[in-house]
């Protein structure tokens, strides 16, 4: 799910609409509608379907028959809930994190290092270079950096940072962490490119019109920057809601740490109970779409593009 | 600066000593300059001669290496740019491009927490004849239009000292013209002290009380269009403002009134009162619309300058007037304007003239001619030739 959520989001954004339609546009347009039916319209037919099933009269487990058995998204929203709003919670927090620790790299890659090419060069690779291992080995690694016999956890311990009974791993903090660090570079990236083409002149100009500089920063520089801003969070936060790995128990998640991708992971291979993670996964969608509508509406970004 | 108050009229701006240094090279050596309180004061030179440099420093986006600035007396070297009673008309406009304009025009008003903004800010674009587009976004107004914004956002805050960098450097002319008069018209209703950077000598003759001529880092000569226009002190100046006829030699005679210097056998009288120096050699000159040309050797007159014969290479019309360059053996090309009183040009190429001028016409340089590598500048260069060529038509445009 995680990975559907973001491919979606960092498809190309579709343009104005087009000012002839002439044969040749429809024809260009095709592969792409082509594209989209087979690989996104067809699944979500499936899975709205999937979603209304009812279990088979006489069947085994893991058996369902189609119907529109609308309850089943009353049911797991009443079973879920505390999952749904936790995913939320969490994907929020890692997002307003990342955003907090990728704004100063951003700038300072974008703006303050703009006088010394080499320096932005090496920075960016550095910020892309995590890439270059798998995410699922970097997160285990932290699963080990913050495991109860690591050097972290014991030295906290020792000189009494942390309770002698307390654990990192399993809690909401190491999850957030987790989805914190793995979205850092989605959101450092989109940051970068919009500061990157920051015209300098403008916060000349705010300081020129008796602005201090903290007011510059809030008046000038941060609404210059919203198109990076709302692309960064959006690369963060879809994801992140969606995310699996960070809270599952196998990696930096415990019991009580389970977030909406986990439980419809669930679901799906181990209850083999379809209807219920296909109504999850529709529920999810849904909430996605409406908060990511309304954020971008009231951001006010389009003009700025 | 107080929050919430106006400056109730423009200040002196002084610099003492101003020295900037780039890592690589020097933008000012060493500036002393005052501005007097309500004046229009243009800082002229080619670009890469220190004055948008100058111009930073008084803004504040700059800090000088050495010296210090005084705004109405008042040290500010030390103060940042939001803290001084200064405002900029940026070359580029620098209009937020995420507000509207009255948005725009309000910012600094609402950053010092004067009351009633929004309405102050309208009475600034109706000054500028722009109310009716105050809830545009920039990106949405013409070049010229932008230009006004971006002066309503500076004269809103009633700055002691306003400051314009080249402002209408992107407009086409008849907006330019328009802008100039509105500009001037802003300064009388308003009072404030204008410190206007060009590299546009028209702009800056039209527009200024008093203009400083800067050349490589320093001020090469300050005063009045006119003054600067008639007396000039360097051949720098001479060129840079409207175009010249020089010449060097030793002075050979003198009376209490004139000195004659000898330009290539013939004697040159220039008035003492136009000449920088009275001894030794000296550089002359006058020039191009101050000479006329004749068929024939002019009868002898102790009022005229006389040279010549010279043939003329090149003849080019330019409706109000024609322009000649002639050439005088062993003085190089002489650059001559002719008034088209009657139709067309008079002389034609290959003719053989004399070249005259009134003696109360030339002046003489400051400059130590040994340092001049060129005996005689005449400024012919495709650029000089453009420019006058744009100096007759804003005359024209004025006139239609």
């Amino acid at each position: 799910m995680a990975f559907a959520a973001f491919a979606t989001s960092a498809a190309p954004p579709t343009d104005a609409p087009p000012r002839r339609r002439s044969k040749v546009a429809l024809l260009l347009l095709l592969p792409g509608i082509l594209y989209l039916v087979l690989f996104f319209l067809a699944p979500l037919v499936s899975l709205v379907l999937t979603s209304l099933q009812a279990p088979s009269e006489f069947g085994d487990i893991g058996q369902y028959s189609y119907a529109f058995r609308w309850e089943n998204y009353a049911v797991v929203i009443e079973q879920y809930w505390p999952h749904i709003l936790r995913s939320f919670g969490y994907a929020l927090t890692a997002t307003v994190l990342a955003l907090l620790f990728s704004y100063p790299l951003a700038y300072f890659i974008g703006v303050t290092a703009r006088k010394w090419p080499l320096l932005q060069s090496l920075m960016l690779v550095l910020v892309i270079a995590p890439f270059f291992i798998s995410f699922l080995l970097r997160t285990l690694a932290w699963k080990q950096i913050l495991s109860d016999e690591s050097f972290l956890v014991t030295s906290l311990k020792a000189v009494s940072l942390l309770a002698p009974d307390a654990h990192l791993t399993g809690t909401a903090f190491s999850v957030i962490f987790g989805l914190t660090y793995n979205f850092i570079p989605f959101m450092t990236l989109p940051l970068y490119t919009t500061l990157e083409r920051l015209d300098l002149r403008y916060l000349e100009a705010g300081n020129d019109l008796y602005a201090s500089p903290v007011q510059v920063f809030r008046t000038v520089t941060i609404p210059l920057s919203m198109p990076g801003i709302v692309a960064g969070t959006l690369l963060t936060f879809i994801p992140a809601a969606g995310d699996y790995i960070n809270a599952s128990r196998d990696f930096l998640g415990g019991a009580d740490t389970q977030m909406i991708g986990n439980v419809i992971e669930a679901n799906f291979l181990v209850l083999l109970n379809y209807p219920a993670a296909a109504a999850l996964s529709i529920i999810l969608m849904t909430v996605i779409l409406v908060i990511v509508g309304v954020y971008v509406k009231r951001s006010g970004t389009e003009e700025l593009l | 600066m107080a929050t919430g108050a106006f400056a109730d009229r423009g200040a002196d701006l002084e610099l003492v000593g101003i020295q900037k240094r780039f890592p690589g090279f020097t933008a000012i050596e060493h500036l002393d300059l005052v501005i007097p309180a309500g004046s229009f004061f243009a800082l002229l030179g080619p670009s890469g001669c220190g004055k948008t440099t100058t111009l930073r420093l008084v803004a504040g986006l700059e800090d000088p290496t050495d010296g210090r600035i005084l705004i109405g007396g008042q040290d500010v070297t030390g103060q940042k740019a939001y803290q001084r009673p200064v405002n900029t008309v940026f070359q580029s406009y620098a209009l937020f491009p995420h507000m509207t304009v009255l948005e725009n025009v309000a910012f600094g008003l609402r950053r010092r927490k004067i009351t009633d903004a929004e309405a102050k800010a309208h009475e600034a674009l109706r000054l500028v004849e722009l109310d009716h587009l105050a809830a545009r976004k920039p990106v949405q107004l013409s070049g010229g239009q932008q230009q006004r914004v971006a002066l309503a956002r500076a004269i809103v805050n009633r700055p002691a000292l306003l400051l314009l960098d080249e402002p209408l450097g992107a407009l086409d002319l008849k907006l330019r013209r328009q802008m100039q008069l509105e500009l001037k018209n802003i300064q009388e209703e308003v009072g404030l002290t204008f410190l206007h950077v060009t590299h546009d000598q028209e702009e800056a003759m039209t527009m200024a009380d008093t203009i400083a001529v800067m050349n490589k880092g320093r001020i090469e000569q300050m005063g009045s269009p006119e003054l600067l226009y008639e007396l000039p002190r360097t051949a720098f100046v001479a060129n840079f403002l409207g175009q010249s006829n020089l010449f060097t030699g030793p002075v050979v005679g003198e009376t209490s009134t004139s000195i004659a210097v000898d330009v290539a056998g013939r004697s040159i009288v220039v008035p003492k009162a136009r000449s920088h120096r009275h001894g030794g050699d000296v550089t002359i000159g006058v020039r191009p619309e101050k000479l006329s040309l004749h068929r024939d050797l002019p009868a002898p007159d102790s009022a005229s300058n006389v040279l010549g014969p010279g043939r003329v290479t090149d003849v080019s019309f330019t409706g109000v007037s024609t322009q000649y360059l002639v050439a005088v053996p062993g003085l190089g090309t002489l650059v001559v304007f002719e008034q088209n009183r009657s139709a067309g040009p008079i002389e034609g190429e290959g003719d053989e003239v004399w070249v005259t001028w009134n003696v109360e016409h030339g002046f003489g340089l400051d400059d130590d001619p040994a340092e001049q590598a060129d005996k005689f500048v005449a400024d012919t260069t495709t650029q000089s030739l453009a420019a006058q060529r744009r100096a007759d038509l804003l005359t024209e445009l004025e006139e239609a």
